[in-house]
């Protein structure tokens, strides 16, 4: 097993140097440069300082060089300056990943704690009115365009009751309190939008589960209902269920963008969409890279909980 | 069901009492929809940070409401009139001219350090430095010398003699005792080490009425009064600028209490501001200001159809753009019919203008060949149609709904026009920059007070493979008299003969039309109703110039 986690490890270390590279060529073909937006913003800029302030920036050479002048420095430690907010990489990307971190994971968490009572309830009671209740809220969750609640979230306690904040941080003083409140909108928004999906996906396949032979053998040996779903299908149940959530940690990032914006939570997401859209290298090179790093890891712990949860699963 | 009421009362209750404003803080929050990119004055040219530094510190010079030049962080305008601009003969035997300023004598920082001369050659020095990373040189290499006379009065050679000699542009003040150290350790370094990004609540950054206490990056920045400020005391503790990216969510935070106000330089766009003001006049002070964001659609005029200046003149008679400003924009964004604002005091009101009318739409086509209509489409007599890529900003809803009105508009007098929009990114870095765009393209212009329009329209600002594409003349215009009146503008000193050249550069641009003009953007600035004080430029110095005449109604 541990020769298997340093394989994996050793694998997904290569992955990141080649996508290192590959999100440096991606990103210096996109159309214009910071230079480009800077005359968009100001028409006095004259062609020379153009030119010196491509210079200036090492925009002036070919992008082989710039990627090795940038990866050289990375692997001393120094990820540059973030043009968009004029201080070093890391300090605006490590709060912001602990932002998301909190959100996403909160929401995870709480999606995960609705969706696989809700998903095991339906399938144990399929075509009942307890089903198509379940059913009917996946569905709601699954069709909301998550901007569209939003909204009507702030709408509903922000506008209307009061009672929460629109959007915004909390202040650096407010205390947990503030945060949590500040959070309570963007958690909601993001938990009522994955947890149909995932209702649904646990509901297939813990019925599936219910239908094999050793559920019934189960419950011949007189095992109780909750002895056999606990037990025996819910564990097998959950295997294509964490390969869902592994893949799904890809998304951790992008997936909070909308709510993010929304509600003004400085996230990863927002971070490196406005990066790129911004032509901010350093910070779209390390906020990308964070979320390959994420989601090598997500995968690596996936395969580890095969193992876990299925005793025939063994890694060499 | 009893508890089902029980809520609504309180939904209403609460609905009709409204959530708790920070009107009643003393302090003032403001909601943006742009961070910063840098505090440094002179890095980078951003709105969002000329908004906030316009609250904690002054430039020498600046326009006022009405648009004219006046003195800021200096005590009298120069001018030749009274005597403290001079011209001169430079040992090249062109002509230059010695400007003379005095800046106000109580301008001190926040930390107690005299503002001095001595900042102002820093200023310079940083300025004209190839690698400080200040992003125009232009203004600071045209400095020949500083003459200082004493702590606050200085004299500055200038290397040509142009109408804007008394204007101290982007000049802006650098704190010598903060700054200078860092300067010097190591130029090329002073972009990513200033302390305006490294320590931005340092009190010696400001001088204005207010200083920055706090910033969180990407968030908000909080500012407090500033009590070295020498001017007319500001009344609010503190204020707060938040930056809320969407507008919806902008307009969620306002309407909860969370922000007090929507800058107009940086908030809604005018049909939510519209759409706003029907939904919650009653509560908020919609206020709309035309200003210099002139919206137009350069024409390729490499396009073999577009040369024919007949054709250029019947897509704007096909236009009707009054009825078009009255339906999407509710009157509030003037109709342009030249480059130059109808509050620009060199705008000629005599310049021609292309009504809307569609028969000499018609009568101009047919005159150009295009008289063969085929299912609606006109064709020349080579049979082929006239058809025109047409493309703006995606995602931008006001440019979309314009582009197809005026889609159907070109297409009931015989145009086909193909929309083929881009992400900004792309239409601007790429399209646009390189002229690639096959007919026309919609986007605006950022302008100042009497800018000249060198960059584009004189015909050596047109961008090419050979020039490294620089320049903005994107639509090709070449005209010698154009270049002639763009040269002449720039050096005459007399207001009179100034306008008249003005007047003939805008019958030149009407007549000869590289540029269907379109309307000049609003800014719509919603206040509440408290708030008093506060008066939008529509020019690109900040209402936050002013921020220390802002008043709560009766404090």
């Amino acid at each position: 097993m541990l020769s298997y986690i340093v394989q994996r490890l050793v694998e997904s270390l290569l992955v990141l140097v080649l996508m290192s590279f590959l999100i440096f060529g991606l990103i210096g073909l996109m159309p214009g440069d910071p230079i480009d937006l800077m005359i968009s913003a100001n028409p006095d800029l004259t062609p020379q300082d153009a030119e010196r302030l491509r210079a200036l920036h090492g925009l002036d050479q070919p992008i082989v060089t710039r990627y090795g002048n940038w990866l050289g420095a990375a692997l001393q430690g120094d990820f540059g300056y973030s043009r968009l907010f004029s201080q070093p990489v890391m300090e605006i990307l490590l709060p912001r990943l602990g932002n998301t971190v909190i959100l996403m994971g909160i929401s995870f968490v709480l999606a995960l704690a609705i969706a696989i009572p809700a998903g095991i309830l339906a399938a144990l009671r399929p075509r009942t009115w307890l089903d198509g209740t379940v059913n009917m809220i996946a569905f709601a969750g699954i069709s909301i365009p998550p901007f569209w609640l939003a909204i009507l979230l702030i709408i509903a306690f922000a506008v209307l009751l009061g009672w929460l904040p629109a959007g915004g941080m909390p202040p650096a003083d407010g205390g947990v309190g503030a945060y949590l409140l500040h959070l309570a909108l963007p958690v909601a928004t993001l938990t009522l939008a994955s947890v149909g999906g995932l209702i649904r996906f646990m509901r297939a396949s813990m019925m599936e589960a219910l239908r094999q032979d050793y559920v019934r053998t189960a419950r011949a040996k007189g095992l109780s209902t909750r002895d056999v779903v606990v037990g025996h299908a819910m564990r097998n149940a959950m295997i294509p269920v964490v390969t869902i959530l592994a893949l799904s940690f890809g998304t951790l990032f992008s997936g909070a963008l909308i709510t993010e914006t929304m509600f003004g939570w400085l996230g990863m997401g927002k971070t490196i969409y406005d990066s790129i859209m911004g032509n901010d290298y350093n910070l779209a090179m390390i906020g990308l890279l964070l979320a390959t790093v994420t989601t090598l890891l997500a995968n690596v712990l996936a395969d580890l909980a095969y193992a876990w949860l299925d005793p025939r699963i063994r890694y060499r | 069901m009893r508890r089902i009421a029980g809520l609504l009362a309180l939904i209403l209750s609460l609905t009709l009492t409204g959530p708790a404003s920070a009107a009643d803080s003393g302090s003032l929050t403001i909601g943006i929809t742009q961070f910063p990119s840098t505090l440094n004055p002179n890095i980078d040219s951003m709105l969002a940070k000329s908004y906030v530094l316009a609250m904690t510190r002054r430039p020498i010079t600046a326009f006022d409401h009405d648009w004219e030049l006046v003195c800021m962080l200096c005590t009298e305008l120069p001018s030749i009139e009274n005597g403290l601009a001079v011209p001169e003969t430079l040992p090249d035997g062109s002509q230059g001219i010695r400007v003379t300023y005095r800046l106000q004598p109580e301008a001190t920082w926040g930390d107690g350090t005299p503002v001095t001369t001595e900042d102002v050659v820093f200023t310079w020095e940083v300025g004209k430095h190839p690698k400080s990373g200040v992003s125009s040189l232009e203004g600071y290499r045209r400095i020949l010398e500083i003459d200082v006379q004493d702590a606050k009065t200085f004299t500055v050679l200038v290397d040509r003699i142009t109408f804007t000699y008394n204007a101290s542009g982007g000049f802006d003040l650098l704190p010598a005792h903060l700054e200078r150290e860092i300067f010097e350790a190591d130029p090329v370094a002073y972009r990513t080490r200033t302390t305006f990004d490294a320590d931005p609540s340092n009190p010696g950054l400001a001088f204005g009425p207010y200083r920055i206490s706090k910033v969180e990056p990407g968030a908000q920045i909080e500012l407090e009064p500033n009590p070295t400020w020498y001017g007319q005391a500001p009344a609010f503790s503190k204020i707060t600028v938040r930056i809320i990216e969407n507008t919806a969510a902008l307009e969620a935070n306002l309407l909860s209490g969370a922000i007090d106000l929507v800058a107009g330089e940086l908030g809604f766009t005018i049909d939510q501001a519209l759409a706003f003001e029907q939904r919650h006049g009653e509560r908020f002070n919609v206020m709309y200001k035309p200003g210099l964001i002139y919206e137009h659609i350069d024409l390729n005029l490499d396009n073999p159809i577009l040369q024919d200046v007949r054709v250029r003149r019947a897509l704007v008679h096909a236009l009707d753009r009054e009825s078009l400003s009255a339906q999407l924009f509710g009157g509030q964004q003037p109709v342009a019919h030249t480059s130059v604002s109808p509050l620009d005091w060199v705008h000629d009101p005599d310049a021609p203008v292309y009504a809307f009318d569609a028969d000499r739409a018609e009568a101009l086509l047919d005159e150009a060949g295009w008289s063969d209509k085929r299912n609606g489409i006109r064709h020349n007599a080579a049979g082929e149609p006239l058809t025109l890529e047409f493309g703006t900003t995606a995602g931008n809803r006001s440019r979309e709904l314009v582009q197809q009105v005026l889609q159907s508009q070109w297409r009931q007098v015989g145009i086909d026009v193909r929309v083929k929009n881009q992400p900004a990114r792309v239409f601007f870095g790429e399209t646009v920059r390189k002229r690639r765009f096959g007919a026309l393209a919609m986007f605006a212009w950022l302008s100042a007070p009497e800018s000249v329009p060198r960059t584009t329209l004189y015909s050596d600002q047109i961008p090419s493979e050979d020039n490294n594409w620089s320049g903005q003349n994107y639509t090709g215009y070449r005209n010698p008299e154009m270049d002639r009146l763009i040269d002449a503008i720039e050096v005459e000193l007399d207001r009179d003969k100034r306008r008249i050249l003005w007047k003939d550069l805008q019958r030149l641009y009407a007549e000869a039309l590289p540029v269907i003009p379109l309307y000049w953007r609003a800014e719509p600035h919603i206040l509440p109703k408290w708030l008093k004080g506060l008066r939008p430029t529509g020019h690109l110095g900040t209402s936050t110039l002013w921020v220390e005449e802002w008043r709560r109604d009766g404090g």
